[in-house]
Order: C-alpha cells, then structure tokens, then sequence
C-alpha cells in the first residue's frame, strides 16, 4: 500500500498543516509522521478528530506520497502544490509581501 | 455613484457584528466547523488550497477612489499586499486569517462594501457592462437596474436558499459587454417599435459542466415589471429546480429540460399573480435611484484634439495603446480608459496595493474618482478627457500598467487554477503567464489582432473558457496537469460555446498547441477576417491538420 501523510488547514490561519510524530502540527511536510499501513493511518485518524474537535485544525485528510531520501513526496499535482505554495513567479509574491 | 442609505448602511454593519460573534464563537469552539461552515460561506469566506480567501462584491464593478483605497488597505494590513480582481468584477484575497475577516469586513463598511452573497446558492453580485453610464453606443444606463436589483436580492427571504448559485448580468447596450447570454438572467435593454425602454429577458445561459447559452424568454419586458418578473423566474426555479444533484441544479438544467417556451409559459402563469402587485416599481423610486448614477457634468470638447492626435502621430506605443486601450466614449472629447491587469508574464487580474493606491489618485485626478472592474479582469478609468490621455498614459507607463493588449492574445482571462483554488484539475496562471511571454512582442500581438483567450482550472469554468475564442480547460490525467483546447466560443451578442480541437495537451506542450493555433489562423486569414472570423469560415479542420497531423483520427 503507498505511504501517507495526514494534512488540514489550521483553523486560525488556513495555514497548510501535517501532522508530526509527537502528535504536533508542523508546517513543513518534510516533519511529517509517514503512515505505512492501515493501523498507522488509524491512528493518525484518531489524533486529528481530536485536533478538529479542540480547534486547531479543519478538513483532515490523507495525502499518498512517495518516500525519497526519508521525506515525503506527494504523488498528485495538485498535493505537491498544496505544499509548496502557488507556483507563480516567486519575485511578484515577494515584492507583494513586503509593499 | 450610489451612496447607501441608513437602512443600507445599518444592514451591513450589523452584518459585520454578527460575524465578529460567529467568529469568536467558532474560535473559542461553541462553533463546529459543520456549523460554521455555511455562516462564513454567506460571507464570502472560503477556505482555499493554501488558506482562506475572503471575496468582496464590487457592485456591478463600479468603484469610486475611496473604496479603491480600501481594497489596498485590506490587502496591505491583512493580506500579502495584492488582490486578484475576478471574472465577476469581484475582488478576492487570497491570504486572510481568519481572526482578521471581522475587521477586514469593518473596514469594507466604512466605505459601503461587503462580502454578502459573494458565496452560497443564493442571487449573487449583479454584474453589468464595465462603461455603463458612459459608453456611446449606450441606450439607458443599467447600473440603475443593477442597483434595483441588488436591493430586492439583498438577504431576500425567500431566495436565500436556491438549488444553486444563481448570477444575472445586465447590459443597457445592443452591443453586449457583461456577457447575458451565458448568465442564468441575462438582461439585454431595448427599445421597442414605440420607442420606450425595456429588458429582453434571457435566461438559462451558463458555463460549466453542461454549458448552454441562454434563451429569450421574454422579448421586451417593460421596466416598471422587472422585479414581479424576475420573482417570478426565480419561484419556477425555486420550486422546479433540482436539490438531488448539485450537478443538475443549476436553472439551465430546467430550461432545457421543460424546453424554454414550456419554462416561459410557467413565468408567465407565475407572473400573472404577482405582475402590478407590491414590486412594481414606483416611477419615483426609480428616479430616486436613478438620480444617484446622474453622469458626471463633462463639458464636450470639440474634436479633434490637437495634444492626443500628435501624441499618437509621434509616439508609437502611445498610439499602439490608443489603439487597443480607449473607448468610445459617450460625450465628445472624453474616451474610456482600459487599464491592463495582463502585463507580460503577470497574473491576469492581480493588482498590488500600491499600484491600487495609485490607480485611486489616478482616478480622483482624470476620471472623477471613478474606476471600474470589467468582467475580462482589468480596471477602467470611465471618463478621461482627450488631452490628458499622454500624461495618463505617462504615468501608468511608469506603474507596469500601460500594457497596450487590450483584447488581444495576451489579454487572457484566467482564473486561479491550481495555484490557489481548492477545486482545481490544473493550473491557469502559469498558462497565461507562459502564453503572454511566448507572445510578448507586442507588434506581433497588434499583427494578430483581436483574439480572447480564456482559462479555467476545471469544469466549473470560471475562467469562462468555453467562450473564449481560444478555451483552454484544465484536466486531471492520473494526479497529472492536462488541458484540452476549444475553438470558436464567444461571449458576445452572437455567442457560442467553444468545440473541442482534439485530444488534451501536456503543461509543458499546451502553449506550443496555442501558437500552431495561432499560426495557423495567420496563414489561413482572408483580409481584415479576425481569428473568430477565420474560425467560422474554416470550422476546426485547417487547426485540427496542423495541431494532430494524420494521426486526429486515430488519437481521438
Ligand atoms: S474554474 Fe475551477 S479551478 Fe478555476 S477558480 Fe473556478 S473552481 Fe477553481
């Protein structure tokens, strides 16, 4: 079966979220906590139906991703642009973010 | 410009409370997501692929210098200073948090401006022709019809929970530029053979998985019975329309399926009980409304005017952008100003702070502080006197917004695709970006001519790319970016859907398939044949040869 990470949009910002081993939301996918088989997505499951009904995050779900070099590698498109952000020209965003 | 009332005004700062509370509520957990869910929504409130995205209505597109002000002020304060101007003449940001949107929406108020009805199925923002009040060809200006429009749709009680989503645009010209024929209303004005002024009704138009273009159900409506019978419209679609399957719930699906004289008969049936009832509409309301859109006093100028035509004689880009770029404008001396959102390798429709800012003083100094938003994404500066048409032009040079590509290839509609949009197959921007670079020349543009190209992310075309001479349609191909490319829509008054050319393209391959396209309209034009011209007379064989070679058949 492929690998998994578990994703959501933090509740406060919409920020993109995984989940991590210590059962933390963390930003970046490469501290994401890589299910292997169906307990281990089980119980990433679990700990994100807390995360909803405490607040912190919404919309969980789990991403297929390939594993090279120990971190995780969406298999679709549209979840490798979920997490590295819109892909238009970096130089416009950047001189947006600091107008 | 319309100034709200109190009632107005009450209501939408009352809105922004409420909100404030469902916030708070949803934050501190008395809110679940399930509950909140549909409150954010009728606030325009999204969540996005990376984030939220808070849309805020821009009534039929019309902004006056302040509210521009505004919209830099949220994207500054509260977003990654830029906002993306939509193919609804909305605005959209894209990176609100969601503890900010009660004092973004607080903000808006201030200065008459909401995010109410942007989302949800009910009777959306009324679009209408962006040089309304002041285009030549105009016949009434139907911004006053919008405005009546919106009042009556505005939180209207029984229309709050449609099937679907429910968009109507109105245009007050014959020559039709907020394209009613692919609305689920359209509203076309006309005079009669008694020469008063009147709707031709259309309706059941609409993009999407199942597009249609709309069919007249009325031929000439006269004014005063707008209201009883558009309530009319919408109580046949709210008790016919289907609830089962979101996909089927749109009106279009019930015109089609009744056929549209059988629809028309039920308005009609409808209509009959509630025509010169309580929403006929008062001579005197009307011009109350009416008076609140009165044209700015613009003393004609004689032509010709010796400062713009040297200008255009002496300096080429001057005269290129004169070319594409300007509008007829109703009184002598004046013309419309189009402002490019579409500059080379830029995001169609993004617009930074500054440059809003700027767009706003720019406003105030030539167009009596009014711009508006066009539904193909770029701003317009309505009414600009002929002789400060160089120093305009000087000064949008300078901030990146004097790109003299109105109408034609790189002047692409595109929606926010994959990059931002959670329901997204593909990417659009990128396209667009990529397609106006490969065509960045812009004598080779001028040489092409009028040519609209259109694109959306995925079927729910909100990028309108089935009526895109040129439509460009992202596709999901096994987690992988596809694009399939029609031929030969319109928006217009002669609409039409696009044809599908042939099998879809990869991301990398997509932008060579647009130039053989091109290229292939180059050689097959006759003298003075623009490309839907060509397109029209040829059919898609000479683009189908050229783009496939022997193997269409085969492939297809
Ligand atoms: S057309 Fe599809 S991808 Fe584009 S904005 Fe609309 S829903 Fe999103």
């Amino acid at each position: 079966m492929p690998h998994r990470i578990l994703t959501a949009n933090h509740l406060r910002d919409g920020g993109v979220v995984f989940l991590a081993a210590d059962g933390g939301w963390v930003r970046s996918p490469e501290a994401a906590t890589i299910a292997a088989c169906a307990d281990d997505e089980r119980g990433l499951s679990t700990i994100a139906a807390t995360a909803v009904a405490d607040q912190t995050v919404v919309g969980p779900y789990l991403v297929d991703v390939t594993v090279t070099d120990g971190r995780p590698v969406p298999v679709r498109a549209r979840e490798r642009i979920r997490v590295s952000g819109p892909t238009v020209p970096a130089d416009f965003r950047a001189d947006a973010a600091s107008a | 410009m319309y100034q709200y009332d109190e009632y107005d005004q009450r209501l939408v700062d009352e809105r922004v409370e409420q909100f404030r509370d469902q916030v708070r509520r949803r934050l501190s957990g008395e809110l679940s997501e399930d509950e909140f869910k549909p409150l954010r929504l009728m606030n325009g409130l999204y969540l996005q692929l990376h984030a939220y995205m808070l849309r805020v209505a821009i009534p039929y597109g019309t902004l006056s210098s302040a509210q521009m002000r505004t919209l830099a002020t949220l994207a500054r304060r509260w977003d990654r200073g830029y906002g993306h101007f939509t193919t609804r003449q909305n605005i959209q940001y894209n990176w609100p948090k969601l503890e900010d949107v009660p004092d973004m929406l607080a903000e808006l108020a201030k200065v008459g401006m909401h995010a109410i009805q942007t989302s949800g199925n009910c009777i959306r923002n009324v679009t209408a022709d962006h040089f309304a009040g002041v285009a030549r060809d105009e016949i009434e200006d139907p911004r006053i019809w919008a405005e009546i429009i919106r009042q009556w749709s505005t939180l209207h009680p029984e229309f709050s929970f449609l099937p679907r989503k429910f968009k109507i645009a109105i245009t007050g010209s014959p020559n039709d530029r907020a394209a009613v024929k692919v609305h689920d209303i359209g509203l076309r004005m006309l005079r009669n053979a008694d020469g008063d002024v009147g709707f031709e009704v259309i309706v059941g138009g609409g993009q999407g998985r199942t597009p249609f273009i709309g069919e007249t159900i009325r031929a000439f409506l006269p004014k005063q019975h707008l209201l009883s019978y558009l309530e009319a419209i919408l109580r046949v679609y709210n008790q016919y329309g289907r609830r089962d399957n979101s996909f089927k719930a749109r009106i279009k699906i019930l015109v089609n399926a009744l056929g549209a004289a059988e629809f028309a008969r039920q308005v009609e049936a409808e209509w009959a009980h509630l025509r010169d009832g309580a929403l006929t509409l008062p001579a005197a309301e009307v011009d109350r409304i009416a008076a609140q859109f009165a044209p700015p006093v613009l003393p004609p100028v004689a032509e010709p005017i010796p400062a713009f035509d040297m200008a255009r004689l002496t300096d080429p880009a001057f005269g290129r952008w004169a070319r594409t770029n300007l509008f007829a404008h109703k009184v002598p001396g004046y013309a419309s100003v189009l402002i490019s959102l579409k500059p080379v390798g830029g995001v169609p429709g993004d617009a930074t702070a500054d440059q809003m800012d700027a767009l706003a003083d720019l406003a105030d100094r030539y167009s009596q502080g009014e711009i508006r938003v066009t539904h193909g994404q770029n701003l317009v500066l309505p009414s600009v006197g002929k002789a400060h048409l160089p120093d305009l032009w000087q000064q949008l040079t300078a901030l990146g917004l004097a790109e003299a590509n109105i109408g034609l290839v790189s002047d692409i509609i595109a929606c926010p695709g994959l990059d931002y949009c959670a329901l997204a197959n593909a990417r659009s921007i990128p396209i667009a970006q990529r397609i106006s670079q490969r065509f960045a020349d812009i004598g080779r543009q001028h040489d092409i001519g009028e040519l609209q190209l259109k694109i959306s992310g995925c079927i729910n075309a909100c990028g309108h790319h089935h009526v895109g001479h040129i439509g460009i349609l992202g596709v999901d191909k096994k987690g992988e970016e596809f694009y399939q490319i029609t031929l030969g829509g319109k928006a217009e008054e002669d609409a039409a859907l696009g044809k599908i050319v042939g099998p879809a393209f990869s991301y990398d391959a997509v932008v060579d398939a647009v130039e053989t396209i091109v290229d292939t309209y180059l050689v097959e034009r006759r003298s003075g044949e623009r490309f839907i011209d060509t397109y029209r007379r040829t059919g898609l064989a000479p683009f189908r040869a050229r783009l496939y070679g022997e193997t269409i058949d085969a492939a297809a």
